[in-house]
Parts: C-alpha cells; sequence; structure tokens
C-alpha cells in the first residue's frame, strides 16, 4: 500500500483541472461555480439522489462524477445520505407508480429552500416507458421540477453543466423554473 | 432419470422456437420436470407467464436447453415454488402480471402489484378491477428482544430503490426479507405489440448496467426466431462491447465492495480504470455504456482505428495498474477481516438455485453461458471459467478479478482476429414472419450472469410476447441466505458483492 500512496503522491494528478482553454467545459464549470455557488450557498450544495423507476443507467454516470476525473466535490458538490441534508434533489427514471408515494415524501422530508433536477431523458416525461401501465410519466408530474438534464444517461460533464445552470438560475428563490 | 429430450418428444412440440425446443406437454409430463428440479437434477432458467399459459426453460445435465408450456384454463396450474422454491417469486410475478393461479403456491403475498397501478393482471386477457390496497405482510421471527430494522425503498447511497427488513438479535441479523418490484415500468406490457427497433430500445433498457448484454439477448433471439445470419464482424464486435461492459462492472463493484468496507482508496483507484473503459467504449463505439449499439441483425457502428488503438492502450494501462490493486487487496489485512467468511453462500444454495455469474461461481456452480453454451465467437476463443467453494464475499470479489483478467485476454484475441465485411443485415421481419409467428430463445452472459430473452415475432414481425429474466431473479434470495448470521454492519458489504439489479428484476 505505501507504494502505492507514494506513487500516488508523485505522479500529477488525474482530475481535469480549470486553466486550459480549449476543451473548456470542466473549467469554465470550474470557474462559473466558484463564484456563483460562494455567493449563495457558501460554496456548497448537498445532492439527494432518488431513483423513481430508471434503468440504473444515470445513476452510473452519477457515480463517475464522484471519481478523480471530475472529482465533484472540488465544486462544492456533496452527495448526502439523507433528504433531510438535501439542498437538491437529483431525480432519475420515469416515476413508475410503485414509486411515486416514496418520491412524494422524498420532496417533503427535504427542507426550503429546495431544487429539483429531473435527470435523464426518462425523468423528462416517461422517455419510452411512457404509457405503461405501470408508469406515472415523468418527475414533474409528482413533484415540482427546477431543471431537466438531457440524455440517455447524460455523461457526467452534462450533469455538472446542468447543476451550474441550476445555481445561475435559482437567483435566490426556490423553485424557479428554467425549463 | 428421464433426459430434457425425452419430456420434449412427450409433448406437442412447436416447431418455431430457435435455435432450442419447446413442446407444449400434459400436466403429468409438467410435474416429472418439476420432480427433477426439486431433485437437484435440472435447473430452472426461467419461468413466465402468458394468458391461460406458463413455461419454464429448463437445462438438463447434459447442458440441454429446453422451454415446456403447460395450457391452464382460468389460469389454474399445480404451482412449481411449492417444490421447487427458486420458482416462488417467478410465480407471483406471473401470477400478478397475467392473473395466473398456481395452486399450492406457498407464498401468496403480491410481489411486483403494490396496488397502484389501477388495475390488476395487466398483461391478462381481460385485465381486472384493482385489488383492494393492503399492507404487505412481512414475515415473522420470534424471539426474546428482536427488533426490526426498515430500510428503503430510497436508500442512502445512489442505488436502485428496493425494501429490506432486517430482524435482528443485537447487531447480528435473524432474517432479511426484501420487498422488490419498486421500478416496475411494465416493459413486458410495453414490448408487446412493439415493431423491432422500439423493443430493441426497452431491452437495451431494462438494466442499466447490462446494456449490451441485454441489446445482445434480444438481438440474438430475434435473429435465431427469423433464422437470420448476423456477418461476422458484427458477432465479433458485439463480444469486444459485452467484454468492455464486463470490466467497465467489475473494475467499478471491486472498488465499491472495498469502498463500503471503508477502504477507500481502491475504490479511487478501480474507479480511474472504471472511467477509462467508459471513455474507450465512448471512443470505440461512441456511447460510454454502448447503448444502442448492438441490434438486431448486427451492430450499429463499425469500429475504426482510433478505437482500436484507445481499447489497445486501455488494455495496456489497465495490465499495467491491476495488478498493484489486486496486490493492495491481498496483502490489506484489515480490509481482508471485512471479507473474508462474511456473507457466506452455502454451494448447495448457489446449485439448487441455479444462481449465475459471480455469486454461483464463487460457490462453486461452474456455469458461464459463454462457454457452456459456446456461443459464436467464445466457441473461437480461448478463456478460463474461475470457480471458488467458499462463497463469501472475499470469493465473489476474487471471481471478479479473474474475470477482469479473463476479459482483458478476450478483448486482446478479438481485436487481433477481428474479421472484415459487413457490420449488419436486414433481419426483414415482417417477411420472416409471413407464414405464421416465429420464437426464439437466448441466453448471454451479462457480467452478472446470465440472462434469458424469449420472444414470439408475429404479424408484420411486431413482438407478439417478449420475456427478459435477469440473473437477479435467482441470486436476490440468495442474499436473504447469505446475510443470515452476519452483522446488520456488514450487510452493504454483503450487498455490493452480489450487486444484484432492481431494475432488471423489476422489469
Amino acid at each position: 500500500m505505501r507504494k502505492l500512496l507514494f506513487e500516488s503522491l508523485i505522479r500529477p494528478p488525474l482530475t481535469e483541472r480549470p486553466p486550459q482553454a480549449s476543451d473548456a467545459a470542466v473549467d469554465e464549470l470550474a470557474r462559473a461555480l466558484d463564484g456563483i455557488a460562494r455567493k449563495r450557498l457558501g460554496r456548497s450544495l448537498s445532492i439527494r439522489a432518488v431513483d423513481a423507476g430508471s434503468c440504473n443507467g444515470c445513476e452510473l454516470e452519477m457515480h463517475a462524477l464522484n471519481n478523480a476525473f471530475y472529482d465533484i466535490e472540488r465544486f462544492g458538490f456533496r452527495f448526502v445520505a439523507s433528504p433531510r441534508h438535501a439542498d437538491v434533489l437529483l431525480v432519475t427514471g420515469p416515476v413508475t407508480k410503485n414509486m411515486r408515494e416514496a418520491l412524494k415524501r422524498t420532496w417533503d422530508a427535504t427542507p426550503n429552500p429546495k431544487w429539483v433536477v429531473a435527470l435523464g431523458g426518462c425523468a423528462k416525461d416517461g422517455g419510452c416507458f411512457a404509457g405503461s401501465y405501470a408508469v406515472v410519466g415523468g418527475v414533474s408530474d409528482v413533484v415540482p421540477v427546477d431543471l431537466h438534464i438531457p440524455g440517455c444517461p447524460p455523461p457526467p460533464i452534462e450533469i455538472l453543466k446542468g447543476l451550474i445552470a441550476l445555481l445561475e438560475g435559482a437567483s435566490g428563490t426556490a423553485g424557479a423554473s428554467l425549463d | 432419470m428421464p433426459a430434457l429430450a425425452d419430456l420434449i418428444e412427450a409433448g406437442r412440440p412447436i416447431e418455431q422456437l430457435a435455435p432450442w425446443r419447446r413442446a407444449v406437454v400434459a400436466p403429468k409430463t409438467w410435474n416429472l420436470a418439476v420432480e427433477q428440479l426439486a431433485a437437484g437434477r435440472w435447473s430452472l432458467l426461467g419461468l413466465w407467464g402468458e394468458p391461460d399459459k406458463v413455461h419454464m426453460a429448463l437445462l438438463d445435465e447434459t447442458q440441454d436447453v429446453s422451454v415446456i408450456s403447460l395450457d391452464c384454463r382460468g389460469g389454474r396450474y399445480s404451482s412449481v415454488g411449492q417444490q421447487h422454491p427458486p420458482a416462488l417469486r417467478l410465480e407471483r410475478a406471473a401470477a400478478d402480471l397475467f392473473g395466473l393461479a398456481p395452486q399450492g403456491l406457498p407464498d401468496t403475498r403480491r410481489w411486483l402489484d403494490h396496488g397502484q397501478w389501477g388495475v390488476s393482471h395487466p398483461l391478462a386477457a381481460r385485465p381486472a378491477k384493482p385489488a383492494a390496497e393492503s399492507s404487505y405482510r412481512f414475515l415473522t421471527a420470534e424471539g426474546e428482544s428482536l427488533h426490526q430494522i426498515p430500510v428503503g425503498p430510497v436508500h442512502a447511497g445512489i442505488i436502485e430503490p428496493g425494501h429490506f427488513r432486517f430482524t435482528a438479535s443485537g447487531e447480528t441479523v435473524v432474517r432479511l426479507e426484501e420487498r422488490l418490484g419498486y421500478v416496475h415500468k411494465g416493459i413486458e406490457g410495453l414490448m408487446a405489440g412493439a415493431p423491432l427497433d422500439r423493443a430493441a430500445g426497452l431491452a437495451g433498457r431494462t438494466s442499466g448496467d447490462s446494456t449490451v448484454a441485454y441489446s445482445l439477448a434480444f438481438a440474438r433471439a430475434v435473429e435465431a426466431a427469423l433464422g437470420v445470419a448476423v456477418p461476422p464482424r458484427a458477432i465479433w464486435l458485439r463480444a469486444l462491447m459485452a467484454e468492455l461492459e464486463r470490466l467497465a462492472n467489475h473494475l467499478g463493484d471491486i472498488g465499491a465492495i472495498c469502498n463500503d468496507a471503508a477502504f477507500a482508496l481502491m475504490h479511487a483507484h478501480c474507479g480511474v480504470l472504471r472511467e477509462r473503459v467508459l471513455r474507450a467504449a465512448d471512443a470505440a463505439f461512441g456511447h460510454r455504456l454502448m447503448r444502442d449499439r448492438v441490434v438486431p441483425g448486427g451492430v450499429a457502428g463499425d469500429l475504426g482505428e482510433a478505437g482500436a488503438s484507445a481499447i489497445r492502450s486501455l488494455v495496456a494501462e489497465i495490465r499495467q495498474r491491476f495488478p498493484h490493486l489486486v496486490e493492495l487487496y491481498d496483502n490489506t489485512a484489515s480490509l481482508q477481516d471485512r471479507t473474508v467468511a462474511t456473507g457466506r453462500l452455502k454451494v448447495e444454495l448457489a446449485r439448487q438455485y441455479a444462481a449465475g455469474g459471480y455469486v454461483g461461481r464463487a460457490s462453486g456452480r461452474d456455469f458461464d453461458a459463454r462457454r457452456n453454451l459456446a456461443y459464436a465467437p467464445y466457441d473461437q476463443l480461448a478463456f478460463d471459467v474461475p470457480v471458488l467453494q467458499e462463497g463469501d464475499v472475499n470469493a465473489r470479489v476474487w471471481i471478479r478479478v479473474r474475470e477482469v483478467e479473463e476479459s482483458l485476454s478476450l478483448v486482446e484475441q478479438i481485436l487481433g482476429r477481428l474479421p472484415g465485411g459487413p457490420i449488419h443485415t436486414d433481419v426483414a421481419a415482417a417477411e420472416n414472419t409471413a407464414d405464421g409467428p416465429r420464437e426464439g430463445m437466448a441466453l448471454v452472459e451479462g457480467f452478472r450472469g446470465d440472462i434469458l430473452v424469449w420472444l414470439r415475432l408475429g404479424e408484420g414481425g411486431l413482438i407478439e410476447r417478449c420475456h427478459l429474466r435477469d440473473p437477479s431473479w435467482f441470486q436476490w434470495p440468495l442474499l436473504e441466505a447469505a446475510i443470515e448470521g452476519n452483522i446488520v454492519a456488514d450487510f452493504p458489504l454483503c450487498n455490493k458483492s452480489f450487486n444484484c439489479s432492481y431494475s432488471g428484476h423489476d422489469l
């Protein structure tokens, strides 16, 4: 283990860092977030992930945000274990009828101010599962949605971009719609 | 002792199923098959319903696969689960969806139907009014100072929803009962009447982490039904994608298991390797998870030189880094302390449930659809199927470690021998079903285990009925057994080492 830790010390970090001008996506995010996030939320935004019926694809990309390349926590975003600790609910999936109640209760348990981000094509309108006897539809059919991030699943970089858009749009009022 | 083939001879064969056989059998023959299952001679590969019909896919000792079907007017038939418990949840699900009424079923609680659909038996010929809502009766555990811990459906991590009801004595789990079905999306209902491209999209969204494996199983079932030969290059590219998917999942999960034992270092390093696989997949096939890249008739896009070299450098990097991580796992006593002898799954149970994937292979079940059923191109590739007997978390980690190594070798072999030529052929679904419906079935080894797809194509090449069976159906019940006697704090570790799919199971 010592060898591995030592190597990690001398190897350059994998995290894709701000200052390069081209391929600026991650860099822009870092700069944009730095200003806005600090102003509004003291540099932190707690996210509670809620799978309301997804195929698990969106969750995989959410996980990727935590890896060394994206390292979402450097922006002040943090995944938390309870809706009671959360500012943002990041909801995936078409909302299934069997999850409708659980999603509502999770939203109720989240303190104000709170935002809801619907992640992925299914969360928008049910996607390819719309119309099923077992599916309610998109997330906005159950709880108010502030932002939708498209993709099947959205790549991690798109999720990051979306979270910034949320911060820019949420000018002090919870529940403002960006769509 | 009968062979599966004898049973098929005794029944009324349905000619259209390819590549295996299906026969409609008499109740007596059906019961004979159930006896073989109960005696442990055959394995249950799947059980699914249709209005007034029930089907069973079986595997006998000679690795022969067949489907037997029973006509059951009014949905009544003798329950398989009363003699062979692995069928229990499958029968409960078929009862919920089709209104089948297995006689003597030991557990008649609804499984996928939580009383929220506004309809009962949605896939039956005549769906019924919704049943009155009733609370779910969890199984009891009695004894002094036992307490219950309800968990879910919304979990603390970034994972799928499901409910776990623990009964514990102090720290020790006395009983775990799972309640699933929260992510039931009605995929089989949406499939019915769908054209092939829409159905293929749904199949690829059954379980997000296995999108390649599901798309492959669906495509192979369609091609078997229609008698279509896929171009060789497409077959090899599919295997390449399947192995990349296996690598990504195994690497991610090895790290995640260690993370559940609070060993974050391993998680960080494995997460880097997983990301490298996804980026190589994106470079090679245009999508990080390779979604919708396997389609009936072939693959959606060809592999260019840039893609191939991205995969080559990926393999080189994993070969360089992964052995250090394996050594780290092997030499960290505090980590081994958590994984060794934890969550032990008995060999007998793995065998009885025909547990697929690393869950089965870590508990002595020597089955891998790539080898046992030798579908192309695996019949031309050299690889080992690791098997261990211990059945603990540690054994499941080691099976995955070995499978990473095998997959690396397979990727290299495939890249080295990739044939040229076209990558897609028209399956001509409408023309090929002009003479009547056609059935096909496929078993594909996903990273989690064998995925079964059975389907019937009808008029105009539309899907009449499609059933997708996730390996998790036979793994979830075993998690309940494996956790017994372990401490509550070890549950995440055990759960992650199984890593069953919720969405694939709930459909």
